[in-house]
């Protein structure tokens, strides 16, 4: 069946002009088809002897279908020209289909109030789904009173968060709201619930940074050391002799962290803090401790921090020295027991023997449970880091 | 040597007129026709002292043929010139849609990328001057649809200025939309502004709550409702497509991303219109991102009736604009 | 009376005439055969036209075509292979296959293009001439265009404003009687096609469009006014398709003897019989024109068919222009 228009699939063949055994060349007419838009002669475009007519009269057939067999004298039989191939199945190769979407994370459940779908704004079903909030719970007052992203944040707010809420993997473009939202959630709660006290003790730095000197003096650029990662091993150390500050306060009594995971305040660039776990840093020497300090932040800042580094830290440290800060009177991070904070590393003038010099000095402050540990305990904890400080060699 | 900025008060007109007048001055292959641009200075008064200044092998006053002057435009580019056709209204150019749609759009990619097509169409657009229903239309939605051409709605100062010669200089078939309340939109030229990229949406008004998004005539509308809602302590970001194809998504999407809710303000009618179609992409694309469905503020299903009372009712408006947001916002009744 | 050609000439016109007829055969049978698929225009019948008017052409003038375009493609110079992949689709075609039979486009030879909107070639031609006159150059577009054109607003809009401004256009309508499917006494209240182009104060007239000699001399006079005098001229060419409007039709609108009387005067065996009573033709001659228009259409078949089909990804290439203009 030929062709006979760009709309034609198939066609019927209306009456037959030749019989087998008629003589046609090119260009004579053999047959007449119905292409359901218009009765069309069928040439033929080979000289040769009809053989056999296939398709009988009254017969609807596919375009490219063999209607009739053609053959020269003495020849065998050939399909007849006006038969094309069938039809192009030569489309040219498809793009392998896009391998199937992995499945959405489960969304929190349909809420229906009297069998109607609860309105809740795509954004704000996000970020329930990344806070943990039970839509049941929340009223709308968007659009249509449509539960909103305020809505959810607002029932947050109001309610007490059952554990320090772990943004778990969060999106890259939303982690700073949830970030900011567990912030919340978690500093109100430190406050509501932890009786701080504070001490602070300014620490001579001269002999730490003056062994830092000569250290860094010895090694590649690569491997030099900062005065942060002395802080940070000071601390380590120091909670090693005074495990009263290193764990939690769960359920009215204090539980030892026993090993020590300092968590390391990181602030975000797109806003927000966090301060995830360095695991054993007391077993840390000072290389690996800025290794693994500069790790956690970059990964904190690419938002690519695992779970266990959030949730692992007994104690932690912020130090706001590179902020130009002088002191810091930190908020607990619950259930902690102990935040210790670092200020800039400043020249002052030092009175040491009755004589006036000028040092460097950085302020040391300790927010402490006051449930878990009193004042002088802390007092202690601060002079150990102080001491630690001043032999630096075996940090 | 003061480093301050050397501006000018101008009208967009004569924004319009100076950049024409840049083209024809420093490119010979330039020259401007169509109905009345010449004697007559142009139905808009946009080429007035165009044709004394370059002579009418340059500024060609056409016959009432539509067909046959954008045609030769799109001929003319093919063989070489820069062509400015300037179809009097965007009523007229339906008589030329068929050059436009069949020949403008098509030819670069039925010639297999031989032929190139830098023709710039201008035409003023849009209602609101009690011109009724046959010379009030909005129709950029519909040319919008047709891939090979590209579309401009310049509705500031800068860009009346700063549009056309970039338009000039792209390969393809640039159609520029003037809407008409514009003309006479007075503002501060910065003279060393230079040409503009004609590929970006531009943010005319930083916000944090609601995106309105518009274009040309709608602009002022626009940021009018903003200033509104400032009032009421919602702080609206204003942008201004200025490209109506290719679309720029990236700013749209981005602001959105920024302030979870959108409305789009376009002259055109509602149903498959522009706004209809970002609103789509919005959809598409932002999602997860919004706190509220995206609204739309177009014009009236209804031919442009007479009446200024009916006409500007028909017409978006920026107490229309502040009803949407604060119904997105659950803080109004709506409607 | 025209006088006959010299047998080089001669022999010359009739490959051509033959070029086209041999080319849109092969054409019926590979869209028989679904090579060529969509719509598919055929000129046979009409020949004469194109190869008598583009004789009067010099390389630099443009041409801009309907999308019964074969014939004027092929004897203006764009390669046969080229147009014959075109037909089929490929990346090899003279529109990298996105045209196809209506959209056949070649920068080389200032060819235009097929234009399948009825009249919608000539705002483009009037366009060429403009930037032509413009730069002060002296070259001639030709405008093809059938009868149906002229009851188009374009062709009067475009015959008003190529005589207002002088713009150098040879408007050649090929008038086959039929637009489409409707006589032309059906359609026209005036169906002097001359005359109505005259009354926007042009040279027109008409010539036999199934005579290639008197073709041939009336082109090249128009053409010449229209160098010479930088002013639009008109010829209506009076012709005959002897094939359905497009590929296959049921022919309803015409009578077997009608089209069997105009077969009387088919340009191709009247040019054949000219030329012998003149003594320049042989029948060797007639066997060598065949065999060397069979070998080049042999050839452009196995080009089309050894084509490649553009990737997939390509798709959306050429919407817009690839780079910049100088």
């Amino acid at each position: 069946m030929p062709s006979l228009g760009a709309d034609m699939d198939s066609g019927t063949l209306l009456e037959w002009f030749v019989k087998p055994g008629d003589e046609v060349k090119r260009g004579d007419i053999v047959a007449l088809v119905d292409t359901s838009k218009a009765e069309i002669e069928v040439e033929i475009f080979e000289d040769g002897v009809i053989d056999e007519l296939i398709v009988a009269p009254g017969t609807r057939v596919p375009v490219g279908a063999v209607l009739a067999t053609v053959g020269t004298a003495g020849a065998p039989p050939a399909p007849a020209a006006a038969t094309p191939p069938a039809p192009a199945a030569a489309t040219p190769t498809a793009p392998a289909p896009p391998a199937p979407p992995a499945p959405p994370t489960a969304a929190p459940p349909a809420i229906a109030v009297d069998g109607h779908r609860v309105r809740v704004s795509p954004l704000a079903r996000r970020v329930a789904q990344q806070l943990g909030v039970d839509l049941a719970a929340v009223t709308g007052t968007g659009f249509e009173g449509a539960i909103t992203r305020a809505d959810i944040e607002h029932a947050v707010a109001v309610a007490s968060p059952p554990a320090p809420p772990v943004p778990a993997a969060p999106e890259v473009a939303h982690r700073q709201e949830a970030m900011r939202q567990a912030i919340a959630v978690l500093m109100a709660r430190s406050k509501r619930e932890i009786p701080h006290y504070y001490l602070e003790l300014q620490i001579d730095m001269s002999r730490p940074l003056e062994w830092l000197r000569e250290e860094n003096l010895r090694r590649p650029v690569t491997k030099r050391l900062l005065p942060a990662a002395l802080l940070l091993s000071a601390v380590a150390h120091a909670v090693v002799e005074m495990p009263e500050m290193n764990g939690f306060w769960v359920d009215d009594a204090f539980h030892p962290g026993g090993r020590v995971h300092l968590g390391v305040a990181t602030s975000l660039r797109s806003g927000g803090l966090i301060a995830p776990a360095l695991h054993d840093a007391d077993r840390m020497s000072l290389e690996e401790l800025m290794a693994g300090t500069q790790d956690l932040v970059q990964r904190a800042r690419a938002g690519r921090l695992r779970s266990s580094e959030m949730s692992d830290p007994t104690i932690t440290v912020t130090n706001l020295g590179d902020r130009g800060v002088d002191l810091v009177h930190g908020v607990i991070y619950p259930p902690q027991v102990a935040l210790v904070g670092f200020g800039a590393v400043r020249e002052r003038p030092w009175a040491v023997n009755g004589l006036l010099g000028v040092r460097p000095v950085v302020t040391a402050t300790l927010a402490a449970d006051h449930r878990a540990s009193d004042g002088h305990a802390g007092g202690r904890f601060l002079a150990i880091i102080e001491r630690k400080l001043n032999t630096p060699e075996e940090l | 040597m003061t480093a301050g900025v050397q501006t000018t008060a101008i009208t967009y007109r004569e924004a319009l007129r100076e950049a024409i007048r840049e083209a024809l001055s420093s490119d010979p292959r330039v020259f401007l026709m169509g109905e009345d641009v010449g004697l007559y200075g142009g139905s808009f008064g946009v080429s007035r002292g165009l044709l004394a200044e370059f002579g009418p092998e340059r500024i060609r006053d056409t016959p009432l043929s539509e067909s046959a002057f954008v045609g030769a435009g799109i001929g003319a580019a093919m063989a070489g010139m820069r062509p400015i056709v300037e179809v009097m209204t965007v009523n007229f150019c339906l008589l030329a849609l068929d050059q436009i749609m069949n020949n403008a759009a098509t030819i670069t990619h039925m010639s297999g990328g031989q032929f190139a097509v830098p023709v710039v169409i201008r035409m003023t657009t849009g209602a609101g001057r009690q011109v009724a229903a046959q010379h009030s239309h909005s129709l950029e939605g519909w040319l919008a649809h047709i891939p090979g051409l590209k579309l401009l709605a310049p509705a500031t100062i800068a860009d009346a200025r700063w549009m056309l010669a970039p338009a000039l200089a792209d390969p393809n078939p640039v159609l520029i939309f003037e809407h008409g309340s514009l003309y006479n939109l007075k503002g501060e030229l910065d003279r060393d502004h230079g040409p503009v990229d004609i590929d970006r949406a531009a943010i005319r008004r930083p916000g944090s709550d609601v995106t309105l998004i518009t274009y040309g005539g709608t602009l002022p509308a626009a940021i009018a409702a903003a200033d509104q809602l400032a009032d009421a302590g919602i702080d609206a970001e204003v942008i201004d497509l200025r490209v109506l194809r290719p679309l720029d998504d990236e700013t749209v999407i981005q602001s959105v991303a920024r302030t979870h809710r959108a409305v789009t303000i376009d002259e055109g009618w509602r149903s498959g219109s522009l706004a209809a179609e970002i609103s789509a992409r919005i959809m598409e694309q932002a999602f997860y991102e919004l706190d509220a469905p995206v609204a739309r503020v177009c014009s009236a299903e209804v031919p442009m009736p007479y009446p200024q009372h009916l006409e500007q009712a028909a017409l978006p408006q920026p107490a229309k604009i502040l009803s949407e947001v604060l119904r997105m916002l659950g803080k109004g009744s709506g409607g | 009376m025209i006088v006959g050609p010299d047998r080089e000439h001669g022999l010359h016109l009739l490959a051509q005439m033959l070029r086209i007829r041999r080319f849109e055969e092969k054409c019926v049978e590979l869209y028989s055969a679904t090579k060529i698929r969509g719509f598919l225009h055929l000129y046979i019948g009409e020949e004469a036209v194109a190869v008598g008017t583009i004789e009067a052409l010099l390389p630099d003038d443009a041409v801009v075509a309907t999308y019964r375009e074969h014939g004027h493609a092929l004897v203006r110079g764009v390669p046969t292979e080229a147009l014959m992949a075109e037909m089929y689709g490929k990346l090899e075609g003279c529109s990298r296959g996105r045209g196809g039979s209506m959209h056949l486009f070649d920068a080389a030879t200032r060819f235009y293009g097929g234009n399948a909107i009825v009249g919608g070639g000539l705002p483009l031609a009037l366009g060429l001439a403009l930037a032509d006159k413009l730069e002060g150059r002296e070259r001639v577009t030709a405008c093809f265009f059938g009868d149906g054109a002229v009851a188009e607003g374009e062709f009067h809009e475009c015959m008003n404003l190529a005589a207002l401004w002088s713009l150098p256009v040879m408007f050649f309508c090929e008038n086959n009687r039929y637009a489409m499917g409707t006589a032309i006494e059906r359609y026209e209240s005036e169906t002097d096609l001359a005359l109505k182009a005259a009354s926007y104060e042009m040279t027109s007239w008409s010539v036999d469009g199934m005579d290639v000699l008197a073709v041939e001399a009336a082109a090249r006079k128009a053409v010449a006014e229209v160098r010479d005098g930088s002013r639009p001229c008109f010829l209506e060419l009076k012709t005959y398709r002897f094939r359905a409007h497009s590929m296959y039709d049921p022919d309803l609108y015409r009578t077997k003897d009608e089209i069997e009387r105009y077969r009387q005067h088919d340009p191709i065996p009247a040019l054949q019989r000219r030329l012998e009573a003149d003594g320049s033709l042989s029948a060797s001659d007639i066997e060598q024109i065949e065999r060397s228009v069979a070998e080049e259409i042999e050839r452009a078949v196995a080009f089309a068919e050894a084509g490649t089909l553009e990737p997939v990804e390509e798709l959306e290439r050429f919407v817009y222009w690839e780079g910049s203009l100088a």
